[in-house]
């Protein structure tokens, strides 16, 4: 880029509508990978048609990285809508799965922190406690945080998905 | 070469055969896979096949045994196939057809696509596949060819069901031939050719969610127009898409109205004719002097159906900085990716230009000239020339002389590449076939006999190198066996040439592993042993000599060993990381 006004590296989140097939993913992950660009993360399910799905993906990158990115998922024939949710009011959801390490001591001091995050206990042992929690992808990693004092085992993070929010009210 | 392929001693097949085979050709019968394969690639124009058989495809050669109408070209490797092919696409503008086995025979075709992918050329590319159920058991010759070319393909299909075969070749060829063109592979699962299913003949095609833009935004071509009408110091730029786009004569419409100077990208040579006044040649890393200049200090750029390729711009910062900049392409993603444009216009270059040249009138430019027209005066190109020896500037303005600027020519990749490019008088459109973005070596030979081919009543010309012959000429015996009668020039300076200049100019002329000279081949009797003509010339003498007898060779290919002078550089050059302005225009 000669003359390149912005070089501050924003998120975006970006939703995309395919044909429901692993060479639609292949290609759009391999268009981040063979380019160079970044994805922080994917989430790839069925959308609201069979055999069509959305990929929602967060990247970050500056303005003309970030419209390189989108017209070449437009270039993408598997690819039927591109939606770059950042300059519009939009819902996000992220879940997460967190096992710690929680003997009897500590179990009530956890639980303390699940209700903050509004998060569920969804097993429990002796030795350990899988907690889900769901929001924005910070108040995951918030949630993360917190809980890594008490030992993490393991982590399963499903990646942001995301619509547009539509009633946006009447101020 | 002779179009009575039925003729061919490949085609010789039983009359019963061919009847019972056209018996079950009507649409709405029951076909097999492979049978449908044909019927298809008939009904959606195709004449010419590029390939070579093997285990997982016998189903569809079968097929093609029983087709006389469907010319089949077997070449000596899958790579000279795809370049043929694409070589074939590009002289005519139709996709280019190869057809190969699973595994090695998809896996060689991997350099030809990525030439084809990177110059926005169609390509259709058919390769075979171990049966649908032994796909993931690592058959003998399985290759995952769709995962491998995934990244140099516009697109691509497996056929998991006969029902879809004849739609997805259908969408294959709309595919590759629309929007930027590109290729598109085809992989067939051998169980796929024997199964049987319904041939519709329905040619509709819709695909959801591919749409290509054809007519750009009238507001947009309005502002385009106005730039221009109040330039002081327009200039066009043109690409490969003007060439791509069959849009030469809206081009030259535009700028012959409006007295505008042109100058063009390596793919777009041919796109304006360089024996008008308003043309400036080839720009870019080894451009005109004047072409370079011009776009440094113009106050309004033109791009048309160009991507600002980094040999064309140079260091970005030093690039036509004092410019407003305008550019019509067909590919969105295209438009200020390398360079920031003021105006873009998303559209076919053959639909937006005759738009444009309507609003356009013509600018006060005479200052503009005159400094444009010092400039060809004090840095022309130079062509040395010697009694003795063939110079390479030499030769291939001998060739431009000899072909009156009207040949097809074909580059292999190097110096003698960019001295083709700088030192013919390209007329016309589609005649500058070369490996531009993906710098090929190997490409020129198969792709002469594609084009050759393709276009039987023209002249076709492949200027490789000693280095890049080698690469391919295997492909020489796929010309002697359909008697194709392409003219190979091979610009025989015992180097890899342009490693050797930069390793001259760069690293110091430590000539590492760049020196054929003394391990060539004897090139005219290698030639001879394939059964083609062959010469040799040392002197300018002699070379003229030997093309006049090679124009006179119409029944096969002909091979100039041309000796040029070893050690020439190819000037001007931009030297890597600098800018236009910067050149370098002698030793």
């Amino acid at each position: 880029m000669t003359t390149s006004s912005v070089t501050i590296d924003q998120k975006h989140t970006i939703s995309v509508l395919v044909k429901h097939s692993f060479n639609a993913l292949s290609r759009i992950v391999g268009l981040f990978s063979g380019r160079g660009f970044d994805i922080d993360s994917i989430s790839f399910g069925q959308g609201q048609e069979p055999g069509l799905a959305r990929i929602t993906i967060t990247t970050h990158g500056d303005e003309q990285i970030i419209e390189q990115i989108t017209k070449q998922l437009h270039k993408v024939v598997d690819v039927l809508k591109v939606h770059d949710l950042t300059y519009e009011p939009y819902v996000e959801r992220e879940l997460a799965l967190i096992k710690v390490t929680s003997s009897h001591s500590i179990r009530s001091e956890i639980m303390q922190i699940v209700n903050v995050f509004r998060a569920k206990i969804i097993d429990i042992s002796p030795e350990s406690m899988t907690i889900e929690v769901t929001g924005s992808e910070d108040k995951v990693t918030a949630a993360l945080g917190m809980l890594r004092q008490f030992g993490i085992i393991e982590v399963a993070r499903t990646g942001t998905v995301a619509l547009r929010r539509e009633y946006q009210g009447e101020t | 070469m002779t179009p009575e392929v039925a003729t061919l001693p490949h085609r010789q097949r039983t009359d019963e055969s061919r009847e019972s085979w056209q018996k079950a050709v009507h649409a709405g019968e029951a076909l097999t896979g492979a049978e449908i394969f044909v019927k298809t690639l008939l009904d959606v124009g195709v004449d010419t096949i590029f390939g070579y058989p093997g285990g997982a495809v016998l189903g569809v050669y079968d097929a093609l045994y029983k087709t006389p109408e469907l010319r089949h070209v077997l070449v000596r490797h899958e790579q000279g196939g795809t370049h043929a092919a694409d070589g074939y696409a590009r002289a005519t503008g139709k996709p280019g057809v190869v057809l190969v086995t699973s595994g090695p025979g998809g896996t060689n075709t991997v350099t030809g696509i990525a030439t084809a992918n990177m110059d926005s050329v169609p390509l259709v590319v058919f390769t075979g596949q171990v049966p649908s159920g032994m796909i993931g058991n690592d058959a003998f010759q399985e290759a995952d060819i769709i995962g491998i070319t995934r990244p140099i393909t516009k697109h691509s299909y497996l056929v998991k069901d006969v029902n879809e075969l004849e739609s997805v070749i259908r969408e294959a060829f709309y595919i590759a031939s629309t929007g930027r063109p590109g290729p598109v592979v085809v992989d067939l699962p051998k169980d796929m050719m024997k199964t049987s299913a319904v041939y519709s003949g329905k040619k509709h095609v819709a695909i959801p969610g591919y749409r290509p833009v054809t007519h750009g935004h009238h507001s947009q071509i309005a502002k385009a127009a106005e730039l221009l009408n109040n330039a002081k110091q327009p200039l066009i730029y043109a690409g490969g898409g003007v060439n791509l786009g069959d849009a030469a004569e809206e081009l030259t419409e535009l700028a012959e109205k409006a007295n505008l100077p042109v100058t063009t990208t390596l793919m777009g040579l041919g796109g304006f004719p360089e024996g008008k006044p308003q043309s400036l040649g080839m720009l870019g890393m080894h451009g005109t002097w004047y072409a370079n200049m011009a776009i440094t200090e113009c106050d309004v750029l033109l791009a048309v159906g160009a991507r600002f390729d980094d040999r064309v711009t140079g260091r970005l910062d030093g690039f036509s900085q004092k410019s407003r900049k305008i550019h019509i392409d067909i590919d969105p993603s295209c438009i200020s990716k390398n360079v920031e444009v003021e105006v873009p216009i998303v559209g076919n270059v053959k639909q937006v230009l005759p738009e444009l040249t309507k609003m356009v009138n013509p600018p006060e430019t005479s200052d503009w000239w005159q400094t444009l027209n010092r400039w060809k005066k004090e840095h022309p190109l130079r062509t040395p020339k010697l009694e003795d020896k063939i110079t390479p500037q030499h030769m291939v303005q001998r060739i431009s002389e000899v072909t009156n600027g009207e040949a097809l020519m074909v580059a292999d990749v190097g110096q003698h590449q960019m001295w083709l490019a700088q030192h013919y008088t390209f007329n016309q459109p589609r005649s500058m076939l070369s490996s531009g973005g993906l710098g090929t070596m190997g490409y020129g030979m198969p792709a002469a006999n594609g084009a050759a081919l393709a276009q039987p009543d023209r002249t076709v010309f492949c200027i490789t190198g000693d280095g890049g012959f080698q690469m391919t000429i295997p492909e020489l015996a796929t010309a002697v066996a359909y008697k194709i009668p392409v003219k190979i020039a091979v610009m025989n300076n015992g180097y890899l040439g342009m490693v050797r200049q930069w390793q001259q100019l760069f690293y110091g002329k430590r000539y590492s592993h760049s020196v054929l000279k003394d391990v060539n081949p004897d090139f005219v009797k290698l030639a001879e042993s394939y059964g083609a003509t062959a010469f040799r010339a040392t002197t300018p003498k002699e070379m003229d000599e030997v093309l006049e007898k090679a124009m006179a060779v119409n029944d096969g290919p002909v091979v100039m060993d041309f000796h040029v002078v070893e050690e020439e550089n190819c000037y001007p050059m931009v030297p890597a990381g600098a800018a236009l302005y910067e050149m370098v225009e002698s030793d």
